[in-house]
């Protein structure tokens, strides 16, 4: 047999049918729905006659436009659109009899961190939800991507999906990552690196010691942040840290079943004499903590470097850079750790899980933000909220003065009220600083929980290796 | 969906590269449960003002180009979101056809789904259609599916390269459900098989 990629692998697994011109059908194992994207599908499948194919492996969950305030339980609390949008999903889920967790279920939270924390998402499976970061879902060795809306209601028709295969690039990060150092900077630099379309046509395996050793969690985040490399999906080759996060979790396999599945999924990685079109080999030693300064995830840059001039780019980055500074309110040549920042959201399906907020509380434990900040942190789902109150952050954040908040999306796409104002610069631990995306004018800067939280206490952008060699002075 | 025909129309340049999908559509207009309406919205945030007036320099806005009904844009096109009230605002808008040398994966994929073509060309053609843009609506620039070619006002001619699958659907107006529900016992079949050698799933 010839050698295969991972990503060869999962496919050839799910093809139910190939066409002459090498299109192919492939089977889709779980598919995770939300408010936003997926009424519209629903409304088709109605005005059709059709019924959801496989309503078990179909998981719905509103986390786009809820509200992250107590309360929330009251439909009233919500603006009248988003009241319609979630009541919609409430009745396709219902009606269609589809996996469903509603704004009251302590399990309810952003798609993308319900999915592993159930066990729905499993190593070698398809996943695809109607929203970008499904990405996240390759941290399990699962293909996993985002969908527009008529692929939405295809797969709830047919449990499949039309697809053309990707070309294969490999990611690899070399080496031990330095102290201070998170996935959220590698990831950052990755895409400093490639650019927001050097994925573009491509699904992304990362791997090489330094991914090895993050955690699922980690591996999540890497992941999650794929399609802002402009990949249709980013993975990771299961292995033990996997099949140990993996085991016992409500929807995983138990006993004999739970061993056949290892079996298969041991098979699952990247034969060694595979064909990559695309390689791209960093070295973790040289990663730095890292932040973006302008509208787009590939302005990203060492903390300790300076706000670049549009002139040191090529071609139409030129003018982009020029149009981000002006939105942004840099200046070239400005330190990065000289900007100030008024706000600081700590959260999303890039971080928001328990392990995020453990960095984060680890940095805020004993102290306040400074005055005049607005903080909050937003945990991705019920359960990692329920965890960081019983492990006592959610005390440590409430004492810094950051607000702690119900599970959503929240300011990370400011669908829901957590939005900024026009010219509020936010250190964000959520994946996009587009334009307007936390609030029209509003600046965003990406960065890891760790730093978010020091940002919070200094009020600029700050260097957690220095923020924690004064500390311990 | 409707047949896409060779047609001529006016195209807007919009050079700026890596327009995402939060500019093509704010997230404040996703609150919608359906998929119409959304044309007046497209690129809201760099076309009206706080006030909701339209700000007079944006492309769209300018007289010439008012009536577009093709995009000549800069690299990686439509990235970020996987919304497809993207596609769905430009469609709703008049656009019919986005040019530019790259586009993003699922927003490429979204275009076909609402009787959209975006065309990848090279750096070279993109420039001389961006040029041709300029000109306003004296030049209008002719997309030929059938053919493969796009034409501009002078009469210049480039090919395109396209999947002919997702051609022969745009030309024919397919519904991609009822085409693969014509497969319904290869998917069947799967089914049994993955009940027996994946049971986990």
């Amino acid at each position: 047999m010839s050698p295969k990629t991972l990503y060869d692998k999962i496919w050839d697994a799910h093809v139910v049918h190939q066409a002459e011109d090498g299109t192919c059908l492939l089977y889709i194992d779980r598919h995770l729905v939300h408010e936003v994207t997926s009424p519209q599908a629903f409304e088709g499948l109605r005005m059709s006659g059709r019924k959801v194919r496989a309503p078990e492996r179909t998981i719905a969950v509103p986390d786009h436009n809820v509200p992250t305030t107590e309360g929330r339980d009251n439909p009233e609390t919500m603006p009248e659109d988003s009241r319609i949008q979630v009541a919609a999903l409430d009745k396709n889920a219902r009606d269609f009899g589809v996996n469903y967790y509603p704004v009251s279920d302590i399990r309810q939270g952003i798609v993308h961190i319900v999915g592993p924390e159930n066990g729905w998402t499993l190593p070698g499976m398809t996943v695809v939800c109607g929203d970008s970061h499904t990405a996240t879902h390759g941290a399990f060795g699962a293909l996993a991507h985002g969908i527009g809306t008529s692929e939405v209601e295809h797969v709830l028709a047919t449990q499949t999906l039309i697809q053309s295969k990707s070309k294969n690039m490999k990611v690899e990060i070399t080496g031990k990552l330095a102290p201070g150092v998170t996935a959220k900077d590698v990831v950052l630099t990755i895409i400093g690196h490639t650019g927001t379309g050097g994925g573009t046509g491509y699904v992304i395996e990362y791997c090489g010691e330094a991914i090895r050793s993050l955690s699922m969690e980690g591996r999540m985040t890497i992941c999650n942040m794929a399609i802002e490399g402009g990949a249709r999906a980013g993975l990771i080759a299961p292995d033990q840290t996997t099949f140990d996060y993996v085991k016992g979790r409500t929807h995983a396999p138990k006993g004999a079943q739970f061993e056949a599945a290892l079996d298969w999924w041991k098979t699952l990685y990247s034969d060694d004499d595979a064909h990559w079109d695309k390689v791209v080999t960093i070295r973790g030693e040289d990663i730095a903590p890292t932040v973006t300064w302008g509208t787009s995830p590939e302005d990203a840059l060492p903390v300790t470097a300076e706000v670049p001039a549009p002139e040191s780019f090529k071609g139409g980055k030129v003018e982009a850079a020029r149009r981000s500074l002006d939105y942004m309110g840099l200046t070239p040549g400005q330190k990065l750790t000289d900007i100030e920042i008024d706000t600081v959201f700590i959260g999303s399906c890039t971080n928001g899980r328990i392990e995020d907020l453990r960095a984060a509380a680890e940095v805020l434990k004993g102290r306040k933000v400074k005055e005049g900040m607005r903080a909050m942190i937003v945990p991705g789902s019920g359960l990692v909220r329920a965890q960081a109150e019983e492990e006592g952050l959610a005390e440590i954040f409430k004492e810094a003065g950051f607000e702690w908040r119900l599970a959503g999306c929240s300011m990370c796409l400011a669908m829901n009220p957590d939005q900024l104002a026009p010219g509020e610069r936010c250190a964000a631990t959520s994946n996009r600083n587009f334009e307007g995306r936390q609030g029209r004018g509003g600046r965003t800067h990406l960065m890891s929980p760790a730093m978010a939280a020091a940002a919070a206490i200094t009020g600029r952008i700050t260097d957690i290796r220095e923020f924690t060699a004064a500390e311990a002075v | 969906m409707e047949k896409f025909e060779k047609f001529s129309g006016v195209a807007a340049p919009m050079p700026l590269v890596n327009i995402d999908t939060d500019m093509i559509i704010p997230k404040q207009y996703l609150k919608t449960i359906k998929r119409s309406g959304l044309g007046v919205s497209a690129f809201a945030e760099m076309r009206y003002d706080d006030e909701g007036n339209e700000i007079p320099d944006f492309v769209l806005n300018k007289p010439a180009y008012r009536d577009s009904q093709i995009i000549v844009a800069g690299d990686n096109f439509g990235c970020g979101s996987s919304r497809e009230h993207a596609p769905w605002a430009l469609a709703d808008f008049g656009i019919k056809v986005v040019i530019s040398t790259s586009f993003a994966d699922i927003f490429y994929n979204n275009c076909f789904k609402n009787g959209m073509l975006p065309i990848v060309m090279p750096q070279e053609v993109v420039d001389v259609l961006m040029q041709d843009a300029e000109k306003g609506q004296n030049a209008r620039i002719e997309v030929d599916l059938e053919a493969q070619t796009v034409t501009t006002s002078e009469g210049e001619s480039f090919t395109f390269e396209l999947d002919p699958f997702r051609k022969h659907c745009l030309l024919e107006g397919l519904d991609d459900i009822g085409l693969t529900l014509e497969k319904a016992t290869a998917i069947d079949t799967f089914e049994g098989q993955i009940a027996q050698s994946r049971p986990w799933v």
